[in-house]
């Protein structure tokens, strides 16, 4: 006998019907599961869903290349081909960067700094004002109503009824993702906490792409705090679907890459990876080493950040071990992981990446306001 | 050896890993249930050694996705009339809002609290969730 006794239903919202699961809030924690529908109706609903059988549905290039609208929040959001795009296109604003003027004329970027940035902050504003936008935000929550205890979900509401795109960063991991669940107008993640950090990506991946002439079949070392490192994450990501790219992976016990990108990409998808903390025996292997600063704001303990701060140290001496078409990127600020003596060495390449990052925020600015 | 009484019509929830079955009847609500519930820690198992069992002496409707969550090797037999009529495998959903809470201090979860909490099915045969936010993988406790 089923059912023999009247009990309280789930709530009837969007959450139970979606996930069938019941919200902690109800009684007892009870409810029907719906019967499965017959093969043959399931057979009929899957097809629907998936276009018909008649009219399957046809792939458009034009319109799965269309960023118009679109949010970034992690490094795999565009495909491989929409990057390519993107590339493109920054290279031909790199290019001719005054046949971009009045591209985005009379839009509005909002940009919403929770933690403090000099770098990014300023590329991005720089890369609208160069299509020929405005700018609005703060650069520092003590300004905003954050201060006042507000929600970011009421934040972006209220911001994204002013701006055509935002910009934000927040020292929190998922509050672009957040953000994006509440926002009308396009949300561009400019990092959040030690997570991902997407359009560094871009800089980095524009920046290698440029220099190297491929984003494939590379040896690419990262070295210094690779948990906390959101660029690592998500460059190493970005890289992961390129084929034939392998990484060595230079970073203190303390430091190492998290699991989500090890486990979850790396052996999930075959990619060859190495850890270790010698990097002298790494630095002759490597086609691109990336260099990232130990970053005080992660730790909780200042006595675990002054024990791992300079673990490591590119200079001159460890730079002859290296190839001579090594490319040395660094997200910047340094402190003092690379010695200035290396500033000069052919092979820096991290002064030309911060240039390549404005041209890589226009491109993804003009192309998500439909301006390109 | 101790004995309990078949039941007639009902569920017996089985192999639960060994101190389990406690989180079980608890998210069930089970001591509101307003059933006859016979709860049964540190049973003897050939498989598993020790594991627990809830033996529910009516057919209730239960959210098996949740009970997958806690152990995916949780079987429900269904009994009628003292026969085992059906056996009930759990499969891990791929996604569940609300049930699962991030531990993770960083996450935009912990101020946000309002946000729901969604976690994703990203490993299946290790049933490994992660936090949509943050990606940080749960932990054994983080039933919410």
């Amino acid at each position: 006998m089923l059912e023999s006794r009247p009990k309280k239903e789930a709530p009837e919202d969007d959450r139970s019907r979606d996930h069938a699961i019941v919200p902690r809030g109800s009684t007892f924690r009870y409810f029907r599961r719906p019967p499965p529908p017959p093969p043959f109706l399931q057979f009929v609903i899957d097809a629907a869903h998936s276009g018909g059988f008649f009219f399957a549905r046809a792939p458009n290039p034009q319109e799965d290349t269309m960023l118009k609208g679109r949010h970034l929040i992690g490094p795999r959001d565009f495909t491989v081909d929409e990057l390519e795009g993107l590339f493109i296109l920054a290279r031909r604003m790199e290019e001719k960067p005054r046949d971009w003027l009045d591209a985005a004329k009379g839009m509005l970027l909002a940009s919403l700094f929770f933690e403090p940035s000099t770098r990014t902050r300023l590329s991005f504003e720089a890369a609208m004002l160069r299509l020929g936008g405005s700018v609005i935000g703060f650069a520092e929550p003590g300004s905003s109503s954050a201060a006042k205890g507000e929600s970011l979900a009421d934040t972006i509401r209220t911001v994204s009824a002013y701006a055509d795109v935002i910009a934000m960063r927040n020292p929190k991991e998922g509050a672009a993702l957040l953000a994006s669940r509440f926002s009308t107008s396009p949300v561009v993640n400019g990092g959040d906490g030690g997570h991902h950090h997407p359009t560094q990506t871009l800089t980095d991946l524009l920046t290698i792409r440029n220099i190297k002439g491929r984003t494939e079949g590379l040896t690419i070392g990262f070295c210094g705090d690779l948990k906390f490192g959101r660029t690592v994450h998500s460059l190493a990501q970005g890289l992961a679907r390129y084929p034939g790219n392998r990484f060595i992976l230079v970073s203190p016990p303390e430091l190492r890459v998290p699991d989500f990108i090890t486990k979850e990409v790396f052996e999930k998808e075959g990619i060859e990876y190495i850890e270790t903390e010698n990097f002298e025996t790494a630095l002759p292997q490597l086609d691109i080493l990336y260099m990232t600063r130990v970053q005080k704001e992660r730790f909780f303990n200042e006595e675990d950040y002054l024990r791992l701060k300079d673990s490591f140290i590119l200079d001159g001496a460890k730079l002859r071990l290296a190839k001579t078409d090594l490319a040395v990127l660094h997200p910047l600020p340094r402190v003092n992981e690379i010695a200035v003596e290396v500033d000069s060495d052919p092979r820096a390449a991290y002064f030309a990446q911060v240039r390549y990052g404005m041209f890589a925020r226009m491109a993804l600015f003009a192309s998500i306001l439909g301006v390109a | 050896m101790l004995n309990i009484a078949k039941i007639r019509n009902g569920l017996v929830i089985d192999h639960i890993r060994a101190g389990f079955g406690i989180r079980i009847f608890n998210w069930l609500g089970l001591d509101k249930a307003g059933v006859p519930v016979a709860f049964i820690v540190n049973a003897p198992s050939k498989e598993m050694g020790a594991k627990d069992m809830l033996k529910i002496d009516e057919t209730i409707a239960i959210d098996y996705d949740v009970l997958g969550l806690i152990d995916h090797n949780i079987t429900v037999n269904v009994i009628e009339n003292e026969v085992i009529t059906e056996k009930i495998h759990m499969t891990l959903p791929d996604r569940v809002e609300n049930v699962l809470v991030c531990k993770n201090p960083r996450c935009i979860t912990q101020v946000e609290k309002s946000a729901p909490q969604v976690f994703v099915l990203s490993d299946r045969t290790k049933g490994v969730y992660r936090c949509e936010y943050c990606d940080e993988a749960r932990g054994e406790i983080d039933l919410r």
